[in-house]
């Protein structure tokens, strides 16, 4: 999902800058509210981050003869929502961006866009959806955390396909273009997040349900379900 | 333990498939965000010049899985230190007993 430095011309990477620095100045707004009256949340939110810098450095054979990449955005948005995950999201890629030449700082603010806000965003409405209409809690991680990545991939096509109308077919056909390199490649890895999210979830929600509690993550109804449940 | 192999199915599914597509023909395994590039030329007739150069890149690619190695190390360091950590005072909490109001938890408490 890195837009390559350099590769979005004018207007369109002042464009994604103007809406990511918002979002990411109100996420860490949010998140240093957090720290100061929730701390025993801190461990949890060092476990977001650290799993956003593990999935996304790992970059995976798809069966489309091509790599990419996991985005690890969705156990940030369950937790924590897409505000703090924006800022989570954007130290990773800022690291990339400078040490690996991996997207680039001038393509920042809408590779923010995409990993960091579009992606939590879909994951965290997923998640409460799935959790509104009872569905299993590791199933609700599983489907929200695939979704935040490949809305993720999703999101970054289109980025493209708007700088990038093709000659013939405009926005569409290049869309098209781009969604087939992301979009369809992505499709293994973010079944394979999902479940490795899923997995991770069980052992946090397991080890420190009261903390999930108290972020709203979860609801007392919640335990009880999964008591009965034992996956 | 359900959730674990259910886990470790899907992984297994996903390098199989790996394996199935690697053994059909030639493949480069780029990345999808170098492919995307070749998009890019495709769609402006290899007209789109990059604009800014990275300011630093790796100077091979085995600095480059260097860091990327490092980067994932990091976050593995992190999450394997505070599951730990949980695990051990959840530990710490059922030997204390059901009221859990001994010394045992209260002297360390979770910041």
């Amino acid at each position: 999902m890195h837009i390559m430095e350099g590769f979005l011309p004018h207007p369109w990477w002042e464009i994604w800058f103007a809406i990511s620095l918002p979002v990411v100045a109100y996420g860490v707004y949010k998140m240093n509210q957090l720290v100061k009256e929730q701390r025993d949340s801190l461990p949890l939110l060092a476990v977001a981050g650290a799993f956003i810098f593990v999935l996304s450095s790992l970059k995976l054979p798809s069966v489309t003869g091509s790599c990419s990449h996991p985005t690890g955005t969705g156990m940030g948005a369950i937790l924590f929502g897409p505000w703090i995950t924006s800022v989570l999201a954007t130290i990773v890629l800022v690291y990339q961006a400078l040490f690996l030449a991996h997207g680039g700082l001038t393509t920042l603010g809408a590779n923010v866009f995409s990993m960091g806000i579009a992606g939590p965003i879909v994951g965290y409405l997923v998640y409460k959806a799935a959790m509104g209409s009872r569905l299993n809690l590791y199933l609700a991680v599983f489907l929200a955390a695939m979704l935040a990545d490949w809305a993720t991939y999703l999101v970054t096509s289109i980025q493209l396909a708007l700088a990038f109308p093709a000659a013939t077919g405009g926005f569409l056909a290049s869309f098209k273009a781009f969604a087939l390199v992301f979009a369809v490649t992505q499709v293994p890895l973010a079944i394979v997040e999902g479940a490795v999210t899923a997995l991770m979830f069980k052992y946090i929600f397991q080890l420190r349900s009261d903390v999930l509690l108290r972020l709203k993550v979860i609801t007392p109804a919640t335990v009880s379900r999964m008591k009965e449940a034992s996956l | 333990m359900k959730l674990e192999y259910i886990t470790l199915a899907v992984v297994l599914v996903f390098f199989a498939a790996f394996a199935y597509v690697s053994s059909t023909g030639n493949h480069e395994w780029g990345g999808a965000d170098g492919e995307a590039e070749n998009v890019i030329a495709d769609l402006t007739g290899g007209s789109y010049q990059p604009w800014f150069q990275s300011i630093y890149e790796p100077p091979s690619g085995e600095i480059e899985s260097l860091l990327f190695g490092l980067q994932a190390a990091i976050g593995s360091i992190i999450i394997g230190y505070f599951l730990g950590y949980y695990r051990a005072m959840a530990k710490i909490k059922a030997q204390a007993g059901p009221d859990g109001k001994d010394e045992g938890l209260n002297a360390h408490p979770a910041r």
